[in-house]
Formats: C-alpha cells, structure tokens, sequence
C-alpha cells in the first residue's frame, strides 16, 4: 500500500497511519500519550514540519508560522516556551532574497513570543526535490508550575471555550493557491499564543484542558477531547464564530469551517465559575478579541460531539475523515 | 413564518397520517438537510429519503476507468473537480493514477482549463465533464471560449447528466415508493420550475436554509394533506417558472440530448447530454478514443438501490465497516454530497443527540 495525502491530513487516515505503522515502530509510554507536546522531566517537548504552500500568504508565510505553531503546541501544553531549533530544506534555486524574508519572519516571531532559537540545521536539494523549501521546528518548555493540562481533569459541567473565529487560514491558504478573490480583511490568523495562554492560567491555574485548533479544525479537536475524557461535549452552532466571508467562502467550496484549519486558536475546557474571568482576559488580547463561549461538557452521550443547530435540532459532529486541503501548514 | 411556527405546522399536517416518504434529489440538500439537523424535527411518521443527485455518485465505473485511460496517457493532463478524484472504478481511481505520476489537477471551474490550455501548448488538457443542468452550462461555455481562442489541446470527455428523465425513470419503476419530491433549486434555477410539470406526485423547489427546506416540506405536506400533486415553486427568489433561457441557449448550442448510463440505474433514455457534432473536435472520446475493458464489479455495495432511495445506506453490509469515506467501496461514500458519505460524517445513523 502506497501513502496518500489523506494520511498527512490530520484526520482519520493519520490516526490509523499512526496506530498502523509508527506507533507500533516506536512505542514508549511518554510517545503513546501523543499530546500537543511531550512532558519529560519538567520539560515539555514538540516538533513540527511545515510545508506549506504557497510560501507567502496574507498574515504570514512559512517561516512565522513555523515559529508559532510549534511555539502554541508547548504553551497549551502548559508550559512556557523557551528554546526553540530551526532546520530548513532548501531547493536548488531558490531566491536568497526570499529565504532573507523568511528569516526575518522567523526572528520576528520569535522575538514576539519571547523565545530563542538556538540550535539548527541547513540542507539543500536538487531541483524538482523539494517544493521551493521546507522547515522543521523543535521546541523546549518549561511546565509551569500548578497547572496541569489534561484531558482526564475534563469534568461535566465544565465550559468551552474558542479563542476566536475559524477558518481564516484554511480559507486564505486556499483562496491564494486557486486564485479566488477574498475580501481586504481576510488573513491567516497565525500568532503566537504563549502570552495570551500565559494569562488565561494566571486568571485560572485549574484550566482542564487546552488544544490550538490546527488540522482537522474544531470537529477533530473536540472529537479527540470528547474520547480522551468519555464524557459528552454538546457546542451551539450560533456562538461559534466564524466570519460572514469565510463561511460563503466554505458554502462555495463545500468546505466545514468546524474541520478547517487554523493557526491562532486555541479551544479551553474550563471549570463554569471561572469561564466569564478567562473570556475577559482573552478578549482583552489582541488575539482573543473575538473569543466566545460556545458550550459545554455533558455526562452523556460519551465520547460523542453535538451541535445544537439554529432550528433547535442537535445534530452529531463527527471526526473529519481523511485530508481535504493538503499543505496547509 | 419562524421556523417553530413552521415545525408546528409540519407536525399538524403528518399528524395520524401513514409514513410519509419524501425525496430529497438534490445532494447539496442532503447535507444541508444533515447539517441544520432536519431529520432530528421532524415526526417520526415523515421520513427523509435522499435520491441521485449528487453528480459524481451517479457516474458509473466505465467513466471513471475511461478517465484513468487518459490519465496513464504521457501526454495527457486531467482536470477535474476535486470530488471525482477518489470516486472507484472498475479497479481503480484517478488518486490512485495520480499517485502513481498521472498529471491530474483539481480545478474550481471548467473555465480554470482555458488557462491549463494556454500554459501546456505541448499536452492536451481534458476536462471531466460530470454534473447536472447546473454545471454543464459552465462546461458547455468552455467549449465556446476554447473555439473562440482558437484552443487545439483541449476537450472535454462528457457524462454530464439531467435531472428531470431520472425522476420520470423513478417514477415509472416498479419498487419506488416515495410519496413527495423536494425538487433541487440550483437545477431549477437553469431549467425553470415548469420542467417538471410532468410529475405525478406532490413537489416542491426548494432552497438550502434550513426553513426553505422546511417550508417545501410544508409544502409537499399541505399538498398529501390536500390531495393535491403539483410543483409548488418555493425558492421564487431565485427559480423562474422558465428558468435562465440564456443558460439554456448556451448549453443547446454545445450539447444535444442523449442516452446516459447512470450507477445503479443502467442507462436512462434522453437522460444525458452529448457534445454536438459541429464541435466534436473538443470530444476527446471522437478525437482520440481509447479503449477499456468493461468490468462488472462484484462485491456487497449498494449504492444503486441507495441512490434510487430503496434502501438507506446503514442498509448496506459495507457502510462504515468495509466502505468508510477514508477507504470508499461505492461512489455514494466518496463525493461530500453523496448520501453515504453524509450519512457516515453526520453521525451514521446514530443521529438522536
């Protein structure tokens, strides 16, 4: 059998790429807990490759958004980013005036979120070997102490929240590659989200559990939490937010903005009496502006996701099966 | 009316009368009917049956493996909408071709093929012409625009399909019991609402909110509930009774009305289009036929009597085991409109909450 997109897609295909081949390959107890980040003795620690196309988008390009993806998979783990490598896979020919550029992102990224890179690694390729160029991040974290993010501290009762609207990178990755128009103020949304996340636990230590909603998007985050936890998480479609033209752009394209990519979002299980405190701190954050309340957390039916739609009707969310946009990030 | 007001109403009508089946025909209806939660409303005796109209379900296996003929071809490039590329055929599909080297690319709108033309002199360039009245205007306008450009490198191999005979083959078969249509409004924005005039059983055009829906559905209710049968435009914002004529001339000045074999149905009479011959030059099946071996597949799926809404996908021993949207058996669990795939993403039967 041969790999397919679908497998890099987040979905499904991944998950059983991974329970087929890597996992069985390579098994250890910290590995099988496949969080965000790895915790080893203090520490969290993650990697991430980015091969996203196209290079330059609106909102960013590949190297801030390989800054700050790997810099969010430490800070919703609980920890405080610290170090990070870079290694970059270049194609004979590329530009070095655009290869300067996206350096410039990188240190520029990195220094907003307040992280050093500190170790890397460069190769090239021959033409045709590599699409323009690659890049790998790795990234150290110290865990901050008296948090502990987990999907086992996930009770009923306990509130959602989404950081804010979905589906901008997705919609502007895509919208530039097929050459469709999208409106002035459509952008990715890629950021670094340490500082925000810093605050939502200084406000609230006892957050459960907390996910940036990359591939896969909504539906496949809260799938995975909703099985992690076996308890029930039941959203309203009309609290989610979702930009007017992202959500014609997904009508369009037959695209679900729930199982769209994004790269500035987090989704926060919360303990009810504090909800209203960490969506005041979210919303006071340039990233969080646009943060809501969209549901919560039920005994039952477990491990199942539901959306209440506008004519009352709850219907199944389910986990996004195989890959619909590949490269996305 | 509000959409409670509505609920209410289709409630009164079903109330103490025998289980009601409605088709859906139109694929994007089936999802939208999945995503507001429709079924989840509605009593229980009014039972939601989607039909074949999802335009890649209902392209049968020769299509596909005529298609991945080309594909294989050195000097080929096949456009296409992203949905057919996994649809099975005989043995095979155009991602498998594609992962073996085939130059395969997923395009947006025929029109994306004018330029793919343009920017590979050297290859010829077929569009995969599948779709109903919606889309074939659009395929039908390439052509004219190729013509007009002076374009030699690009064709069209066509399987496009029509709406109204399929509801007529329907209607006329044996085994279908269905007691009310809700009509598709994109189709009924090209060919006009008075096309289906002919139905004999209670219809509704309707739109894809969830209370167009539900207000066709009141619709082909308060008509059962009447015993009435008529075709009760209710999208009227957008559907005329004589539907868009300069569509409609575009796509006769290209295509001319021809027998079409649809999946599980074999071939309808006068239920598809044909390039005419004043532009066969752009028909890549006169220009450079290839030839496949026709196979008859063998195995447990189906998607025939799904599409005809004779059964419902939990109904067929592969949904969700053998045939999942990741690994599809039949065609109906590949497209995101096809009525397996809807079934399988919106819960699998499981939809109660």
């Amino acid at each position: 059998m041969k790999i397919e997109i679908g497998h890099g897609g987040g979905g499904k295909m991944s998950a059983e790429l991974l329970s087929g081949i890597i996992l069985p390959a390579l098994n250890n107890d910290t590995l099988r807990q496949l969080g965000d980040a790895a915790t080893v003795g203090g520490l969290a620690f993650t990697t991430d490759s980015y091969v996203v196309r196209p290079l330059f988008f609106p909102g960013g390009d590949i190297g801030k958004l390989a800054v700050c993806g790997t810099v969010n998979d430490l800070a919703v783990s609980g920890a405080k980013p610290k170090y990070l490598s870079l290694a970059l896979i270049i194609e004979e020919g590329f530009e070095q005036s655009e290869l300067k550029k996206i350096l410039n992102s990188v240190a520029t990224a990195a220094r907003a979120a307040g992280v050093e890179i500190v170790t890397g690694d460069t190769k090239v390729v021959g033409r045709g070997q590599a699409d323009g160029m690659y890049i790998n991040t790795a990234g150290i974290g110290e865990l901050i102490k008296g948090v502990e993010i987990s999907a086992k501290k996930i009770c009923a009762g306990m509130k959602i929240i989404i950081s804010g609207t979905l589906g901008d990178h997705s919609a502007t990755i895509l919208a530039r590659r097929h050459g469709l128009e999208l409106p002035e103020g459509i952008k990715s949304d890629c950021a670094p989200l340490n500082k925000m996340i810093a605050e939502m636990l200084r406000a609230e230590p006892g957050i459960a559990m907390m996910r940036d909603v990359t591939r896969g998007g909504l539906a496949s985050v809260l799938n995975e939490l909703a099985q992690a936890s076996g308890l029930g998480i039941l959203i309203e479609e009309e609290k989610i937010p979702v930009r007017r033209e992202v959500r014609a752009f997904c009508d369009i394209l037959g695209f679900d903005p729930l199982e769209l990519a994004n790269e500035g979002k987090i989704v926060a299980i919360v303990p009810e009496r504090s909800a209203e405190k960490i969506l005041t701190v979210l919303r006071g954050n340039i990233y969080g502006a646009e943060a809501a309340l969209i549901g919560e957390v039920v005994e039952k039916p477990k491990g199942k996701v539901g959306l209440r739609t506008p004519i009352g009707a709850i219907r199944i969310v389910d986990m996004p099966a195989g890959e619909l946009v590949p490269r996305i990030c | 009316m509000d959409t409670s007001e509505l609920i209410k109403k289709i409630n009164r009508l079903a109330e103490g009368k025998k289980k009601l089946r409605i088709m859906e025909v139109c694929g994007t209806h089936t999802v939208a009917i999945f995503r507001a939660g429709i079924r989840q409303i509605l009593p229980d005796n009014v039972e939601l049956v989607s039909g074949p109209g999802c335009p890649v379900c209902v392209t049968n296996d020769d299509y596909i493996d005529t298609a991945i003929a080309y594909a294989l071809e050195e000097n080929f490039i096949v456009a296409t909408f992203g949905d057919m590329l996994k649809v099975p055929g005989s043995r095979s599909s155009l991602a498998a071709a594609q992962a073996q080297g085939s130059n395969i690319k997923v395009i947006y709108s025929p029109l994306d093929c004018i330029k793919i033309a343009q920017d590979n002199p050297n290859k010829k360039i077929i569009f995969l012409a599948v779709g109903f009245e919606t889309t074939a205007p659009t395929a039908a306008a390439t052509v004219l625009s190729a013509q007009a450009k002076g374009l030699k490198n690009l064709f069209m191999l066509s399987a496009q399909k029509l709406v109204p005979p399929v509801l007529k083959f329907l209607l006329n078969s044996p085994d279908f019991r269905v007691d009310g249509f809700l009509l598709p409004g994109h189709v009924a924005v090209v060919i006009g609402a008075d096309a289906f005039n002919f139905l004999s059983i209670p219809s509704a055009v309707a739109g894809f909110e969830a209370e167009e829906i539900l207000l066709a559905i009141a619709s082909v209710l308060e008509q059962i509930d009447n015993g009435r049968a008529e075709v009760a435009n209710k999208y009227p914002a957008v559907v005329t009774a004589a539907g868009n004529v300069t569509a409609q001339k575009i796509l006769s000045r290209v295509y001319e009305v021809a027998d079409s074999e649809w999946r599980g149905m074999e071939l309808i009479p006068n239920s598809g289009l044909r390039i005419r011959e004043e532009f066969a030059k752009f028909d890549i099946e006169q220009v450079e036929p290839v030839k496949i071996e026709k196979v008859k597949k063998k195995n447990a799926c189906r998607c025939g009597e799904v599409l005809r809404g004779l059964v419902n996908p939990t109904q067929c021993p592969l949904f969700g085991k053998a045939c999942t949207p990741s690994r599809a058996v039949g065609a109906c669990m590949v497209s995101v409109e096809g009525v397996c795939a809807a079934w399988y993403k919106y819960g699998s039967n499981n939809f109660r909450w």
